[in-house]
């Protein structure tokens, strides 16, 4: 490592300690820890919602996944922008720092159990939070920290250890003060990475238009040729095996569509771009920015600034992956992106490494680290506020100083999140789809509630309960016995019937949240309306001023 | 972006116009809700300092 990277790297260490520091400073309560103040800049707020939103795993993952199945990922983009911030930030943005302020809430556990005056509303989403999100963390430490070993080319554990420790440094200290002023630094790299690589992908590839039209060609050249070989003649988990098994699942090309309705039209809509672009609005570690802002107007602001972040993000990193088959079939032997990188994971990193100048590949490695360190941040932040404040302090009747219990929380969540990393660096394709059950699990068990909530006073705390108990049931069973990649890869399945799956067919495609959300929607229609209707003292209380 | 078909070109041009959609809104109501509610954290603070105090 030269003394210019060595030098560059302790200025962004002190730089995050410092925020870390300033975050400390300004924290004198526990609404200061929790919730920021409520007093938050928009344009830290968005940066930090983008940067929490995107982690290393949608850069490197999803990207990887682009290069694969190509532009139809762009679904997914459209959908991050305007679900996860458009309909976000100005539907749900005010109406829910709104009743925060009104009910005194700092988690989005506590916002939801003060709205329907439910302790166990609260109790449960907060052990849903402690019990799920330090798979979903683990999943992207093992992700930052990987990247640390390939660049550093020092030990899994150590690296691990480290990057654990920074990171636990500004949270714990910092609060979410300290966490939304390093993710906004964070973001603003990442940010700068993105605009350069795709500038320098376009000039590599010839252009714009020209790069995306040899796609057609480069697919004629390298996956339509596949269509004599057989699937039962290629090694599973291989480039050209993926590649057959895209168009098995009815790809036509990386500028196409899959077929309507076929298996890959399914994975596209229902997995990737619905099961993640919804999934986004019921996210505690989001939903919680909304209660950091003093006022609608810094939610406004932070509506332009999150949208050209996360079409910078996403928008690029799927066009990137796409585009990288064409530079590999021009500089390197006529391979395609998968058999030049050998595995979707690896396409991106690879990428960076072999098509772009050292000092690039340099810059990268930072977006990549503060994309998992924006991301675990946030994820340590709320984990460690569930198990102080939404279990812990309401499960016992002694009143506890907040900051400390949930700091204490924070510690705990961290060590059993590096345990899991630490354990399960070698099979990171299970842990990596904890992104997704976690997603729909959020989705399908949070949605009807946090909606109906804000906008449905009839809503009674049965049918929020009994919503939220569906949206578990359900999701777990699809997750655990119907869906074709958790359901073969978790086994309770195959232990208990022998099969990877009990349904067959193009139903064992369809995401976890689709079946899971609107039974869980109908349950808190139905159930609140056979209930007797909430005290009107609470009604005034959550939506009057 | 012609070589996109119609269903890639959509979610291109949606995806664009989504970013606009977010730029232009953000610009248009950039100083008009000036309803300022801030959150009342005085009774919070009380609280934790009896609690600090008995602790």
């Amino acid at each position: 490592m030269s003394i210019f990277e060595n030098i560059i790297i302790i200025l962004y260490l002190a730089t995050l300690g410092y925020l870390g520091f300033i975050g400390y400073k300004q924290t004198k309560n526990s609404a200061d820890y929790m919730i920021a103040g409520g007093n938050t800049h928009p344009f830290v707020m968005a940066l930090s919602y983008g940067a929490t939103f995107i982690s290393t795993a949608a850069i490197v993952g999803f990207g990887g996944v682009a290069a694969w199945l190509g532009n139809s990922l762009l679904w997914l983009t459209f959908c991050n922008i305007f679900v996860g911030v458009f309909i976000a930030f100005v539907f749900l943005g005010n109406p829910t720092r709104k009743m925060g302020i009104r009910l005194n809430a700092h988690t989005f556990p506590e916002l939801l159990g003060k709205r329907f005056n439910s302790k166990f509303i609260q109790i449960f989403g907060g052990i849903l939070i402690a019990c799920f999100m330090p798979l979903y963390a683990s999943a992207v430490l093992i992700g930052g920290t990987q990247f640390l070993v390939a660049y550093f080319h020092t030990d899994y554990h150590m690296a691990l250890l480290v990057f654990s420790i920074i990171i636990t440094g500004y949270v714990l200290a910092g609060g979410l003060k300290g966490v939304m002023l390093t993710d906004a630094l964070q973001g603003t790299i990442m940010f700068i990475a993105m605009i350069v690589l795709l500038i320098m992908v376009f000039s590599a590839v010839g252009g714009i238009d020209a790069g995306f039209s040899k796609l057609d060609m480069v697919w004629d050249k390298t996956v339509a040729t596949l269509s004599t070989v057989s699937m039962k003649e290629l090694k599973p988990g291989s480039a050209d095996f993926m590649m057959k098994l895209s168009t098995a699942w009815g790809f036509q090309g990386w500028n196409k569509m899959p077929q309507f309705f076929s298996e890959g039209w399914l994975f596209v809509i229902t997995t990737i771009t619905m099961g993640v672009g919804i999934g986004v609005l019921a996210q505690p570690q989001l939903v919680v920015r909304f209660m950091t802002v003093k006022s609608k107007n810094e939610l406004n602001r932070a509506v332009l600034i999150g949208g050209i972040f996360i079409i910078a993000m996403t928008g690029i990193v799927f066009m990137v992956g796409s585009l990288s088959n064409v530079w590999y079939f021009e500089f390197n032997n006529g391979k395609n992106a998968l058999q030049s990188a050998g595995g979707v994971g690896q396409v991106i990193p690879h990428f960076i490494n072999l098509a772009m100048p050292k000092w690039f590949a340099f810059i990268f490695l930072f977006a990549l680290i503060s994309a998992a360190m924006s991301t675990l941040s946030s994820q340590f932040h709320t984990m460690g506020t569930a198990i102080g404040r939404d279990i812990f302090e309401q499960i016992g009747s002694k009143k506890y100083n907040s900051i400390l219990v949930t700091r204490i929380g924070v510690v705990l969540m961290i060590i059993v999140s590096v345990t899991l990393a630490y354990f399960f660096d070698k099979q990171p394709a299970i842990i990596a789809r904890s992104t997704s059950i976690f997603f729909a699990l959020c989705a399908s068990i949070f949605l009807p509630t946090y909606f109906g909530g804000l906008f449905w006073k009839r809503m009674t705390r049965k049918g929020a309960i009994a919503s939220m108990i569906v949206g578990t049931v359900v999701t777990t069973f699809w997750l655990l016995f119907v869906h074709f990649q958790e359901a073969k890869q978790l086994g309770m399945c195959k232990l208990l019937f022998g099969t990877n799956s009990l349904l067959t067919g193009k139903i064992i495609f369809v995401d976890a949240m689709l079946i899971a959300l609107p039974l869980s929607i109908a349950t808190a229609i139905i159930v609140s309306l056979m209930s007797k209707p909430e005290e009107e003292s609470l009604i005034q209380k959550c939506f009057e001023d | 972006m012609g070589s996109f078909d119609l269903g890639v070109g959509l979610a291109f041009w949606l995806m664009c116009a989504s970013a606009l959609l977010c730029v232009a809104y953000g610009l248009i109501y950039w100083n008009k809700d000036k309803e300022e509610k801030a959150l009342d954290t005085s009774s919070w603070e009380s609280d934790e300092a009896k609690i600090n105090e008995e602790l």
